[in-house]
């Protein structure tokens, strides 16, 4: 009972092991991966002394609990949920010891919908080039946890987290997203651009770590081509033939052959992690960071160009 | 070429077409090994674009690009992968309908032309390749199959591809091969990488050895 490792006493719907992600490996197919809420992730390490990119779980919407095989400093972040160890109500974004064989209890999320969990010594799985993330597109690194599995820990770091508490914003019950439009938004009507960034949608129950879905108005398209598939990054706000916009996480498919109409400001992504089916959704221009005079902003205005491309795009 | 500005940190370059996209990105990779290039998280190529995503100046970095020359993709100049195949698919009697030729005639035309990887995508490890031209172009099944197997040589649109791993697919499915194209231990992970080239053999089920069965680089 005394091994570096933990055993997991409840699942949870979703439990994954997830740390920065695995990077650098879009061209030959592999998503970025990694946890939905970095700044959660950030944190919930910086609270036990671990690095700020190590392995950690997320859950999601109802939590998880886990059985230390050692003592260990653990913490939670990411949604607001009870946590108890051993029935016992400890402290929630707080370096908290769990004692060897003790149930570590991660409540359902009272708000928002993915919690962090961190190890003393982080979640010790072997990577997959480069990173121990769950990818629940291709497959890439552990599958999400099972009743009964057991899953390794890193070495005791025996650093005290550096902080004992900090506040953190709790889920907005609006999910504010600041766009850029394009690369291809002249695929879009002028009418469907104003409706993106005019009405308010709202997060579908069918979101998940590739993509927030949502429900709202369809938008039309001005281009009916087929677009030949063609690179998409995180945040990317893509449109498929049913015209709902779906706001591309961090397991999203590196190539793609919906449009993109435009792509959310990385900084405005862990908010969208945490929104559960039913928020409101705002789309809202961003303007462009300090762009320079001249070529630049001309290509910003040339984006109306219609592809030629055809039937390139479907997926094998 | 233009580009188009992707949020706040990338960029898609659009060319004319998939041999423009091809010496786009060998230039791209050949100024990132000796050093000039900024910084870039990734250069990942598709049909007619290539994406720069994790740039620290993207105006900066279009600004740039206006100026470079770009010498045409050279052939020959990377590794050629060889891929042993049975074409033993279960819709190559469907694509020598499609292109009015019998059955040995497809595994001739598909085993003597000369693949370049396009791009990859769909699943880590899954090229998407070029070389057998528009004129054999074919539709992807009117239904995917829910399971195609791992090592399915298959064919949509103009291109070749092939399943990594079982998966649902649509692509209409000519052969097999026992390569490996994606092993995670292996550098890189892929067999098939964007540039490389690609021949598939032609092999006689009755006569294959575990030696010819293996995706061999060279």
């Amino acid at each position: 009972m005394t091994d570096r490792a933990f055993a997991v006493v409840r699942a949870g719907a979703l439990t994954t092991v997830q740390d920065s992600g695995r990077y650098g490996h879009a061209h030959l197919g592999v998503p970025r991966s990694g946890a939905l809420d970095l700044p959660a992730l950030r944190l919930v390490n910086r609270l036990v002394g671990n690095p700020a990119g190590a392995a950690a779980l997320e859950t999601t919407l109802d939590g998880c609990a886990v059985r230390p095989r050692c003592p260990v400093v653990v913490a939670v972040t990411g949604a607001p949920c009870a946590v108890s160890v051993d029935g016992r109500p400890v402290a929630w974004g707080a370096a908290v010891r769990v004692p060897a064989g003790a149930v570590l209890d991660i409540g359902p999320a009272v708000r928002g919908v993915r919690a962090y969990v961190a190890f003393g010594g982080g979640i010790a799985v072997e990577p997959v080039l480069g990173s121990r993330s769950t990818d629940l597109l291709s497959g890439l690194g552990p599958a999400p946890l099972r009743d009964g599995e057991v899953i390794p820990l890193g070495p005791s770091t025996g650093r005290p987290g550096p902080v004992d508490w900090t506040p953190v914003p709790a889920p907005p019950a609006e999910l504010v997203l600041r766009i850029r439009l394009g690369p291809r938004d002249g695929w879009f009507t002028a009418a469907a651009l104003r409706t993106l960034v005019t009405r308010v949608y709202r997060v579908s129950s069918a979101s998940n770590r590739i993509g927030l879905r949502t429900e709202g108005p369809p938008l039309e398209r001005a281009v009916r081509d087929e677009l030949p598939s063609e690179g998409v990054v995180t945040g990317a706000v893509q449109v498929p033939p049913d015209g709902r916009p779906v706001v591309f996480l961090s397991d999203h498919p590196t190539t793609g052959g919906y449009p993109v109409a435009a792509v959310v400001m990385e900084r405005d992504l862990p908010a969208a992690a945490q929104a559960a089916p039913g928020t409101p959704v705002r789309f809202v221009p961003s303007a462009p960071r300090a762009a320079r005079p001249g070529q630049f902003s001309a290509v910003l205005t040339r984006h109306g160009r219609t592809s030629g491309g055809r039937g390139q795009g479907a997926v094998p | 070429m233009r580009t188009l500005p992707v949020g706040d940190r990338a960029l898609l370059v659009e060319l004319a077409d998939g041999e423009e996209t091809a010496a786009l990105h060998a230039e791209l990779l050949r100024r990132r090994a000796e050093g000039t290039l900024p910084p870039v998280g990734e250069i990942v190529p598709a049909a007619r674009t290539v994406l720069l995503d994790g740039l620290d100046d993207p105006a900066g970095f279009a600004a740039g690009l206006a100026g470079w020359e770009i010498a045409p993709a050279r052939a020959g100049v990377t590794n050629t992968v060889e891929l042993p195949v049975r074409y033993d698919g279960p819709d190559l009697a469907e694509v020598a309908a499609l292109w009015g030729v019998r059955e040995e005639e497809v595994v001739r035309i598909h085993s003597t032309a000369e693949f370049r990887v396009a791009f990859c995508g769909f699943a880590p490890g899954f090229g998407y390749l070029t070389g057998l031209g528009e004129r054999y172009a074919v539709p992807r099944r009117a239904t995917p199959r829910t399971a195609v197997p791992a090592g399915s040589v298959a064919l949509a649109g103009p291109y070749t591809g092939v399943y990594p791993r079982a998966s649902p697919g649509g692509w209409q499915l000519i052969g097999t091969t026992d390569g490996v194209l994606w092993d995670p231990a292996r550098t890189p992970a892929a067999l098939l990488t964007p540039g490389a080239r690609v021949r598939f053999t032609p092999v006689n089920e009755h006569t294959k050895s575990d030696a010819d069965n293996e995706g061999t680089a060279r």
